[in-house]
């Protein structure tokens, strides 16, 4: 769906999406760096099960919830990546953390 | 228009008092200043309860049950009513000692519903709760409701038996003439031989207007809800040593609320959030339920409740001319009470007398020398 | 102790950039509050450090972007990024999620300049993934250096939907084809704003200059465009729609769509402030004075938030508001308010000349909202359809408030965002009454949701607790 114009160079950190390993510029939103390395959907709607993936970002539509960390209803537009940050699809209402 | 009766207030009780007039074939009318169930009767956490009740008013919540385990038969609607049951839960031996002896007491009262349990069961209905907690006190039948879905059900079905509603419009002021009441609206008067002051958090202007004056303050019980959870609850949850009280709905949401109050303007209609306090209710939620701890709080609100200087309503005749009757201040436990107070009301109008005990919620019991007044603090839900 | 500020602003856009520098420069004791991590808002995003290689993509106006955030930084307010305000209380205390942790801070005044949000508009299949807004793919263009991989399909009205083609145009993005949905007829209802519009020469140029750059770049440009759906099962594989009588579809896996902006009024709306329906923006606005100042008592409003008038008009209004604080606040008087303001005012009054023009020329169609068919989705997060709506409306509801408790519309995690302004024009019009009669969503705090555990880390003092 995206690509990106050109390597910025920028310091990268290791994040996990879904599981699967991925260097990412440091100082970008998981939803865009998900968006990159092809997360689909984010999550499916908690009424539905419907697909759902990230529609504003910046921060007004809430489809891009995420789980991070173990944490569910993240939004990914509007967090930063992290070194070792483990970012999930959530299904429906998400699953809460043990 | 001939009237029989008017009804101020369209929460739930002037609705179910409404309600139980028309079938009794009065010929009635609402008078609602906002919209039927803007107010408590329509935001309230929805606790179906006989759980913890004062025994003052065990009588009266064991009637309402009844009602709301046939409620559809009652107002054609389910109300979004289950039967999930509620416990108070207890944190250390000091509080469950407080619980048994509870229990003890409506034992001796002659009721059955509310049953101590020990760790195990606890921790069977209520797998969440964090380990520290060692026992309970259980009304299993008890449960819970949609508040808006129930005071719409009671609204439409007395409308459908011809009960009039007149909403947007505002009681100015009350007497009685020649044998009426004449209630004083910003459109027009209304005049009916009865009057039903079901004014909620400003029933007591009616009543003081009308010679019956109670001590009352106007509070703003606070809820807050959380996104969707994957189900992890069934029974409604509340604490002896928090105020607490803590429901899964259906549709994942929790819902939590307690007894924590915000700022309360009656006169604009309006309440205000005190966010230190929810912080506190967000405390305790962590530490019952640490499955709670990965949550967001979506929407937080308030609610104008009447609540009376002794925490129970007000419910009966006026002191003074004959024809007019109170259901109010229901202080912040009034929706399980809603279905049987309807009848209650219609009773007094139709006979003179209800089958229930409800001197203890006298209008005049304050008449008496004043004793000192409590502040309210009593948990909702 | 809970910490006081002499001034706090709202939003690191130009109108917030703009206030915050005036007002320090003055004297006050400034702090700003931001939920990005660094100064832009939503045209400058980023502009101190996009990692676009070449940053002309972007265009000239972007550019104005980085003095302002230079003077910003220089003039002494102390910046907040990644600080969201979740909660203002008619005392002037302000309740912050400052980089996760929550906290309370109180202001003697308060600027708010949080800004716009892109109009949703909802149309069948709008909650597809691979269906963004424009907002969204320049959001990541300008902080991401991220483009459409290939065929993206643009659809909608505004001149941000014409920016970003441009934009694209210059990264060297293929844009399948760009789907104008402005009705035809908007063009003679401008014709009458054009005279005063002219007198903003610049602002017309360059929308004209944007037309002719995509133009010649070849793309496909189609007029008339209704009935757009978005396609697909689990992903977006089509768009359809309507051009010329005829029923078309182009294959594509990423649409993205605009409508124009609005204000986003959770934040004002949840301190109680009147708002009024704009007929021309067709949105809500506060009420407010030409300083600013809002019914609520030391608070203020500027910027897009305010009204659309654009990143220039945001940047005046931001002064001024800034001018009015220090007044209050006693460190100039009102002689010497209105001599410093009196530029400031005549440049705003200027470039607000082109709005009525631009206002009625990309007006979105009235019937993408009357006209909404009964199973298009409305409200995103609980999933309520129009048909749900116009149901409850049969069955007496008769404004947005009372519309949650029949549908639970408006009562997700958006708290309202996506549906408020489509819920109260689609009431409005099925019960023939104006938007204005109708109003909007009563919005409380928070006004984004908080974790349970970061609420419950305030303590009573309202510091978090260590
Ligand atoms: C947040 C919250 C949570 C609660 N949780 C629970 C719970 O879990 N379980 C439980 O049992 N109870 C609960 N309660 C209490 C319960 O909601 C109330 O006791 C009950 O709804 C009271 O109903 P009512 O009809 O007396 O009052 P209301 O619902 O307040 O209705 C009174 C109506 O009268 C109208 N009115 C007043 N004056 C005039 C006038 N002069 N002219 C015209 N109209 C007038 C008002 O506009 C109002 O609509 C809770 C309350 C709140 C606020
Ligand atoms: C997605 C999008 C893209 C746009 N792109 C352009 C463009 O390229 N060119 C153009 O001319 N116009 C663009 N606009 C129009 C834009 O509204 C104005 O040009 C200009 O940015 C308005 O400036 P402002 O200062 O009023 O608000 P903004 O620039 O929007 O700045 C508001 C700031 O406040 C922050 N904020 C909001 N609420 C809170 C809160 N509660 N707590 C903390 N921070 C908060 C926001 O995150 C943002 O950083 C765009 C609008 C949108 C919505
Ligand atoms: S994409 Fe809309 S909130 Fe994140």
């Amino acid at each position: 769906m995206f690509k990106k114009l050109h390597d910025d160079g920028a310091e990268r950190v290791t994040v996990t999406i879904d599981g699967r390993e991925a260097r990412v510029p440091a100082g970008e939103t998981v939803a865009a760096a998900a968006l990159i390395h092809g997360l689909q959907p984010f999550r499916t709607s908690a009424v539905s099960g419907a697909p759902r993936a990230p529609y504003c970002m910046m921060g007004v539509c809430f489809d891009c919830l995420v789980e991070i960390d173990g944490t569910p209803n993240r939004q990914a537009c509007q967090v930063r990546v992290a070194e070792g940050m483990a970012i999930r699809r959530q299904d429906g209402a998400g699953e809460t953390a043990p | 228009m001939n009237l029989d009766a008017v009804v101020v207030g369209g929460g739930l009780h002037g609705c179910s008092a409404a309600l139980q007039l028309a079938l009794r074939k009065l010929r009635c009318l609402v008078i609602e200043k906002d919209t039927v169930g803007r107010h408590a009767s329509g935001v309230n956490a929805g606790g179906v309860r006989r759980l913890d009740r004062d025994p003052a008013e065990i009588p009266l919540s064991v009637a309402a049950m009844e009602m709301w385990w046939a409620i559809a038969e009652l107002v054609g609607d389910d109300c979004g009513f289950r039967l999930s049951g509620q416990i108070k839960i207890a944190q250390n031996e000091t509080e469950l000692a407080v619980l048994e002896e509870r229990a003890r007491l409506v034992r001796s009262l002659g009721y059955e519903h509310e049953e101590p349990v020990g760790a195990n069961e606890l921790f069977r209905l209520v797998p969440a709760l964090s380990r520290h907690c060692v026992g309970g006190l259980v009304a299993r039948e008890d449960g819970f409701a949609q508040p808006y879905q129930t005071t719409k059900a009671f609204r439409d079905k007395a409308a459908s038996l011809g009960v009039r509603f007149l909403e947007g419009t505002r009681v100015l002021g009350v007497e009685r003439k020649a044998g009426d009441w004449i209630a004083e609206t910003d459109r027009g008067r209304f005049a009916a031989p009865v009057l039903v002051n079901c004014a909620g958090g400003w029933g007591d202007a009616i009543a003081a207007a009308t010679g019956d004056p109670v001590p009352f303050e106007v509070v703003a019980p606070m809820m807050m809800v959380s996104a969707r959870l994957p189900p992890f609850l069934t029974p409604v949850v509340g604490a002896a040593g928090r105020k607490l009280s803590f429901k899964q709905m259906d549709n994942g949401t929790v819902v939590i609320g307690g007894g924590h109050f915000g700022g309360a303007d009656a006169e604009a209609g309006t309440t205000s959030l005190d966010f230190r306090a929810l912080a506190e209710s967000a405390r305790t939620v962590a530490e019952l339920f640490p499955i709670m701890r990965g949550a967001s709080i979506v929407r937080c609100w308030a609610g104008l409740e009447g609540f009376v200087a002794d925490g129970l309503p007000v419910i009966g005749p006026g002191t003074g001319e004959p024809g007019i009757y109170h259901a109010f201040g229901f202080s912040t436990h009034g929706f399980q009470l809603g279905p049987a107070v309807g009848r209650i009301v219609a009773d007094l109008v139709t006979r003179g007398e209800s089958d229930l005990p409800i001197e203890p919620f006298r209008i005049d019991r304050f008449a008496k020398p004043p004793s000192a007044v409590p502040h309210p603090s009593a948990g909702s839900g | 102790m809970t910490a006081r500020h002499e001034l706090a602003v709202i939003g690191a856009g130009p109108a917030g950039l703009a206030a915050a520098a005036t007002a320090a420069e003055l004297g006050l004791k400034v702090a700003l509050f931001d939920d990005q991590p660094a100064p832009g808002g939503q045209i400058y995003r980023g502009v101190e450090r996009t990692p676009l290689a070449d940053p002309a993509v972007l265009g000239d106006d972007y550019r104005r972007g980085a003095d302002l955030a230079e003077a910003f930084r220089a003039s002494g307010a102390a910046y907040h990024p990644s600080c969201g305000v979740w909660l203002l209380t008619p005392e002037r205390e302000l309740g912050l999620l400052d980089n996760g942790q929550a906290r309370f801070v109180t202001a003697g005044r308060v600027i708010i300049a949080g800004g716009a949000m892109e109009r949703p508009v909802p149309f069948p299949g709008w909650t597809l993934p691979g269906v963004m807004t424009a907002g969204a793919g320049q959001i990541l263009l300008k902080s991401a250096g991220m483009v459409p991989g290939k065929g993206v399909v643009l659809a909608g009205t505004g001149p941000l939907l014409l920016l970003l083609a441009a934009q694209y145009l210059r990264a060297g993005v293929q844009i399948a084809a760009l789907l104008d949905m402005t009705p035809p007829s908007n063009a003679l209802r401008a014709l009458p704003h054009l005279p005063a519009a002219l007198s903003a020469f610049g602002t017309l140029a360059k929308g004209l200059a944007l037309k002719r750059e995509i133009h010649r770049a070849g793309v496909r440009v189609v007029k008339g465009v209704t009935s757009l759906r978005a396609l697909g099962e689990a992903r977006l594989e089509a768009v359809a729609y309507e051009a010329g009588g005829r029923e078309q579809r182009l294959d594509s896996e990423l649409l993205l769509v605009h409508f124009g902006v609005i204000p986003e009024s959770n934040t004002t709306r949840s301190l109680g402030i009147r708002h009024l329906w704009d007929s021309r923006q067709l949105c809500w606005r506060p009420v407010a004075d030409a300083w600013g100042n809002t019914g609520a008592e030391g608070f203020a409003v500027a910027g897009d938030g305010a009204g659309i008038g654009g990143a220039l008009a945001a940047e005046y209004a931001g002064r001024l508001a800034a001018l009015e604080a220090a007044r209050a606040l006693g460190r100039i008087d009102a002689a010497e308010r209105d001599r410093s303001a009196a530029p400031v005012r005549a440049a705003l009054a200027k470039e607000r000349r082109v709005r009525p023009f631009l206002d009625v020329l990309f007006q979105p169609a009235p019937e993408l909202i009357s006209q909404l068919a009964d199973d298009t989705v409305v409200c995103r997060c609980e999933e309520v359809t129009a048909g749900q709506i116009r149901e409850a409306v049969g069955q007496g509801c008769t404004g947005p408030n009372q519309l949650k408790s029949f549908t639970r519309c408006g009562m997700g995690p958006c708290q309202g965002r996506q549906c408020g302004t489509t819920v109260s024009q689609l009431i409005g019009h099925t019960l023939g009454r104006p938007v204005e009669e109708i109003g909007a969503y009563r919005i409380r705090p928070p006004l984004k949701p908080i974790g349970l555990t970061q609420l419950a880390a305030l303590d009573g003092e309202g510091e978090a607790a260590a």
